[in-house]
């Protein structure tokens, strides 16, 4: 780690203004990811501006739907009421998530933000482009049981770790962020990007931008009866998925009005693809309908050795995700 | 009985209440004014030549005091054996900052003291070093062809082949051969590897070392050094875990011993957990089992054989095949083991070594022999019992394992278990039930005790042992306080300190039987003291009495069950006339009585698994584990050290690995959020039994030791629960999901 000066941000704009003339400084709220970087020396910033102090650790009603302040911690809002109640598939993802001790700390906005766990980004002593663009990829030809296998690109094949943000695609929510310029709104499926030849960038926003809050949208509140999170991973609690998916129906007796899945362990983002939601349509929830569904989201899949058994899983635990959700187990 | 019998009555840890406050320091707590941090700089590279190493930016940092690297640090000894350890394998030792040579990945290449810890870590990542790589091998399948194992080291026995294996096999109605295979796993303690070396005013060391064994620091230290004992007092009251990691001096001892005489300061070093993975973990290896049987399941043919990866400077052995010679009645044996020399650091014991995995490939070629000529695998085990140690042509000094498989099934309910695999499922979980036998050694080494008994009654007893987890500050306390007689808050036990009485390295589970005994000899030789002073109280009720005609209890020593007849313990001090009585011990096997036996412990698993169809997920819902170990002091302690044996062997058969990517030779998972260690979540039932076993001959306790027998047979047993439930044979641990998809 690196000796570095902090200062606790007074106000959104000032610490948004802070960060677009310093390209050394970083944002830091709970520090779970962060903290654990910078002691690995992937992360070197200079400055920390930390979020923590701000006003934006509410979980209010809006007239869009729920809205989660970005500082709400993660176990505040897997707990909180509304969220239960509205967006159960949103508290099962956290809950399927890191540990208690870190749900505590980790906010929602850093959720968002959580670099990969790609092994070889967080070991200095080996090539990774994500970390030093231009070294190249480790992982492609090593040990790649952690990384992708969808939407990678031959400069790296790593996956976005997060649970939440399964869940979160699957939603569709919505994030608001402010930069040093202004405010702007994105949508879920907008904010990560896949890492084709830049694959140090892990989403679609400037470095000064600060996630203010994020929307859970009103009428996301029709899957809070048939969904379900299944994460699949190597030990039953404190490990990353391995393939998980947010599986959500809203359903009219037995057929489906409308089907919301979501990988997550598979791509640099969560992974959607609306045709194949498209294909339950005013479907029957059937195990062949939705086999043609986890064909479909598995289309141009590329195994890369310790990683190839992902595709058959993904495959298995689409149709299971389903099958469940479709049954209202959670 | 009395209400000093303690001896296999439950009792709480004695330190427990200063684990849980934080007053139980361990090694790195340990502070003086004006002490220095040491960080060690760790190799990228896995094999080669380091060409530059330039610490002009770390040095200009204010704070750091200085950086040493192979360029500067001194070389205090020349010869290979001023290095060697009690527990060195066969081989040239590894000496940090000697030369450039890179032989393992993330070797120490450098030490940073700073004046903290903060500066010494960030000074350490603006050192640059610049290399000149060579193309490590590390995996041990790519060529597997292995060299004879040397026989040097202590403890580790050639195995012996009996009768004509090769012609036995290829004439047995039944054949069965297959190929098992492991990868490295790492022992991570919670504890990081840690020295606080404190210069004291007069120049002497004073040592705080995460150790299983002061003596042995102590030695290193003073022989690569030069210094006499008074001069480096090794200390370690606490352990946070071992697991056999302690049982060599690790280099940060090195590093901090060598900073602190160059730079005349106190120095700490502790490594991160990265580094953790930087030296000894329990080594890959790859083993053949071939079974010949009747048609009926009797033996007729057992062949194994390993191969265990090393580093190329060590020849790492440990006891892998020659279970296999032991375990059942089998005429014709034949039994190898190799090792094929790698870039990696040398392999270190690391609980119940050899046994743990030889035992996991041997035990599931067992079961699969049972589908093979269709007998339930408990009645396979029985029909081939060992009545006698083959392998040696000894009779056991005891052996319950009967008793464990019989009262280990009627828990389990063995009895209701179908004979075919898949036949058992809830919704979408198969369920499997597997069982699987467990050897380990009961031994005993010397080792001394004192013992020092005070006129107010208090006693203090100590060792140079260590606690390593296990519960041996609360065992040693127990059977002190029975000698003697004494309430349990009456005894105190020392331990982990070089100016105390030698003990043996803390290893092997042997440290019940031996420094247990060396209590149990001095505490009888200050009782024998006590007697004869009680004898001459005025008007004694012991005057006529011999010592084997009393006993000690509750504070007094009486005619035995004579609860009339007592002198206190206090009142024959008095009247001796002394202040404290004072004895030291040094116990001594009977080697001659214990040479005409083996001595084992034995234990029965069996597993009840739930395997998601679609999803490969696994579930240990279930488990018996039946243990034979003969007298158990501390029931308590001892039903933990099964439970955690367990738990690692759960953890050990689903998820542990150290991933090695051979490209750069270097194992890619280390930290603990992706080495996975089993977590509460993966644990489900465990009931743990403790047969009878009476045995007089492996100690005078009658104690075996159960440290390590708890880990032995689990992984096996998970195995072949998970073949029961669907029909899959896995034979590669750990067994992760992908395996059964
Ligand atoms: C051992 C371990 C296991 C874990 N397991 C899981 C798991 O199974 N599933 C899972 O989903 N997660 C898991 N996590 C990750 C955890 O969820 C994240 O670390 C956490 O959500 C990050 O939140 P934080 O507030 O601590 O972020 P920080 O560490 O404070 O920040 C992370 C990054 O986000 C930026 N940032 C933070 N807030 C904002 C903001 N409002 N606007 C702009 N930038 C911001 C920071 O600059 C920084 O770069 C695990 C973490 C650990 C350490
Ligand atoms: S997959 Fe991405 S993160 Fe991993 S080594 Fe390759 S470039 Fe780095």
């Amino acid at each position: 780690m690196n000796s570095f000066s902090y200062t606790r941000a007074q106000a959104v704009e000032t610490a948004a203004r802070e960060v677009s003339t310093n390209h050394t400084a970083k944002f830091i709220a709970g520090g779970t990811n962060l903290l654990d970087l910078m002691k690995e020396n992937v992360e070197r910033p200079t400055r920390l501006v930390d979020l923590t102090r701000l006003p934006l650790n509410q979980i209010e009603d809006t007239d869009k739907g729920l809205r989660l302040g970005a500082l709400a911690t993660n176990a505040n809002t897997a707990y909180d009421e509304r969220v239960e109640e509205r967006y159960p598939l949103l508290s099962k993802a956290i809950l399927a998530g890191a540990s208690a001790q870190l749900r505590n700390m980790a906010t929602d906005g850093g959720n968002l933000f959580q670099r990969t766990r790609c092994y070889y980004f967080y070991d200095l002593a080996t090539p990774c482009n994500k970390r030093e663009p231009g070294s190249g990829c480790s992982a492609i030809t090593g040990y790649n049981r952690v990384c992708g296998i969808l939407g990678t690109s031959e400069s790296c094949i790593a996956t976005h770790p997060s649970d939440m943000c399964v869940a979160l695609a699957a939603l569709k929510a919505t994030v608001n962020v402010t930069g040093a310029t202004g405010e702007r709104t994105v949508e879920f499926a907008d904010f990560h990007r896949l890492p084709g030849n830049e694959p140090e960038r892990d989403n679609n926003l400037k470095p000064d931008e600060i996630v203010t809050s994020i929307d859970l949208p009103a009428d996301g509140e029709r899957f809070a009866k048939n969904f379900t999170y299944l994460k699949l991973r190597d030990r039953a609690s404190y490990a990353f998925a391995l393939v998980s998916v947010a599986a959500a129906l809203d359903m009219d007796g037995d057929t489906i009005k409308e089907a919301r899945v979501a990988l997550g362990g598979v791509a640099h983002k969560p992974w959607r693809k609306a045709e194949a939601e498209d294909l339950l349509k005013g479907q029957a929830a059937t195990k062949v309908n939705f086999e043609r569904v986890a064909a479909s989201l598995l289309e141009g899949a590329k195994g890369y050795g310790s990683n190839t058994f992902k595709i058959e899983l993904a495959k298995r635990a689409i149709v299971r995700a389903l099958t469940m959700a479709a049954n209202g187990q959670h | 009985m009395a209400a000093t019998t303690y001896i296999g009555r439950s009792t709480s840890r004695v330190d427990g209440r200063a684990k849980v406050t934080g007053e139980a320091k361990y090694a790195a707590e340990f502070n003086t004014p004006g002490l220095t941090y040491g960080y060690v700089i760790s190799s990228d590279i896995a094999k080669g030549k380091i060409t530059k190493i330039d610490a002009s930016d770390a040095l200009s940092l204010p704070g750091v005091l200085q950086v040493f690297t192979h360029e500067n640090a001194p070389r205090p000894a020349y010869f290979d054996r001023k290095f060697k350890d009690d527990d060195s394998p066969v081989g040239d030792k590894f000496k940090p900052l000697y030369s450039a040579e890179i032989q393992f990945s993330m070797q120490p290449i450098g030490l940073v003291v700073a004046d903290s810890f903060e500066v010494a870590r960030y000074a350490a990542s603006l050192v640059k070093v610049e290399y000149k790589a060579e193309t490590p091998e590390t995996n041990l399948r790519q060529k597997p062809k292995g060299h004879k194992a040397p026989t040097g080291k202590t403890g580790f026995t050639p195995p012996k082949s009996r009768g004509n294996a090769a012609k036995a096999y290829k004439n047995a109605e039944v054949q069965f051969e297959a190929e098992y295979f492991h990868m490295p796993e790492h022992h991570n303690p919670m504890e990081m590897f840690a020295s606080t070396v404190i210069v004291e005013e007069d120049g002497k060391l004073k040592i705080y070392d995460k150790t299983q064994g002061v003596a042995n620091s102590q030695k290193y230290i003073t022989k690569i050094f030069g210094l006499s004992k008074e001069e480096a007092r090794v200390i370690n009251p606490f352990m946070g875990g071992g697991f056999g990691s302690g049982l060599r001096p690790q280099y940060q001892l090195y590093l901090a011993v060598m900073a602190a005489r160059e730079l005349n300061r106190s120095v700490r070093v502790v490594l991160t957990r990265q580094q953790m993975f930087s030296f000894g973990h329990r080594p890959a290896t790859l083993q053949t089992v071939s079974l010949g049987a009747t048609k009926d399941g009797m033996l007729q043919a057992i062949k194994h054989e390993a191969l265990g990866e090393t580093s190329r400077f060590e020849e790492y052995t440990e006891v892998v095949v020659n279970w296999a010679g032991m375990l059942y009645h089998c005429d014709n044996v034949e039994l190898g083991y190799y090792l094929r020399n790698l870039d990696t650091y040398t392999p270190l014991d690391m609980r119940a070594p050899g046994s743990v995995t030889g035992i996991a490939a041997f035990e599931t070629a067992i079961d699969e022999l049972s589908y093979k000529v269709g007998i339930d695998p408990l009645e396979l085990r029985l029909k081939n019992y060992a009545e006698k140690n083959e392998f040696e042509g000894k009779p056991f000094s005891s052996k319950e394992l009967r008793a464990c498989y019989a009262q280990g099934a009627a828990k389990f309910g063995w009895a209701k278990r179908p004979a075919q695999p898949r036949s058992m499922r809830e919704g979408t979980k198969l369920i499997g039930w597997g069982v699987a036998t467990g050897m380990w050694d009961a031994q005993q080494q010397k080792s001394a005790a004192k013992a020092n008994l005070s006129v107010d009654g208090k006693l203090v007893v100590g060792s140079s042992t260590s606690d390593i987890g296990t519960g041996t500050y609360t065992a040693m306390t127990m059977i002190a306080a029975e000698t003697l007689g004494l309430p349990l808050d009456a005894v105190t036990f020392k331990l982990g300190d070089t100016t105390l009485p030698v003990a043996p390295l803390e290893g092997g589970s042997w440290t019940v039987a031996s420094v247990g005994s060396a209590v149990k000899e001095a505490c009888e030789a200050v009782a024998k003291k006590v007697f004869s002073m009680a004898k001459d109280v005025k008007d004694s009720p012991l005057s006529g009495a011999s010592f084997d005609e009393v006993e000690f209890v509750d504070g007094k020593v009486q005619l035995k069950g004579d609860y009339s007849s007592g002198v206190s313990i206090v009142e024959a001090m008095r009247a001796g006339e002394v202040n404290f009585i004072e004895e030291e011990t040094t116990t001594m096997p009977n080697m001659l009585k214990q040479m005409q036996y083996a001595r084992n412990t034995h234990s029965a698993v069996f597993v009840e698994v739930e395997v998601d169809e679609d999803l490969g997920q696994i579930c240990v819902r279930r488990v018996v584990s039946a243990i034979a170990g003969g007298r158990v002091i501390s029931p308590k302690t001892a039903r933990s050290q099964i439970l955690g044996g367990v738990v690692w062997g759960i953890s050990m058969a689903l998820e542990e690995e150290s991933v090695l990517d051979h490209h750069f030779g270097r194992f890619m998972n280390h930290n603990l959020a992706e080495y996975h260690v089993a977590v509460n979540a993966d644990i489900h039932n465990i009931d743990v039994i403790f047969v009878e076993e009476h045995d007089d001959i492996v100690n005078p306790l009658g104690a075996k030791g159960l440290g390590e027998i708890g880990i032995v047979g689990v992984a096996a047993a998970i195995g072949n629960a998970i073949y029961h439930a669907t029909g899959k044979r896995v034979r590669e641990l750990p067994i992760t999901l992908d395996k059964l998809l």
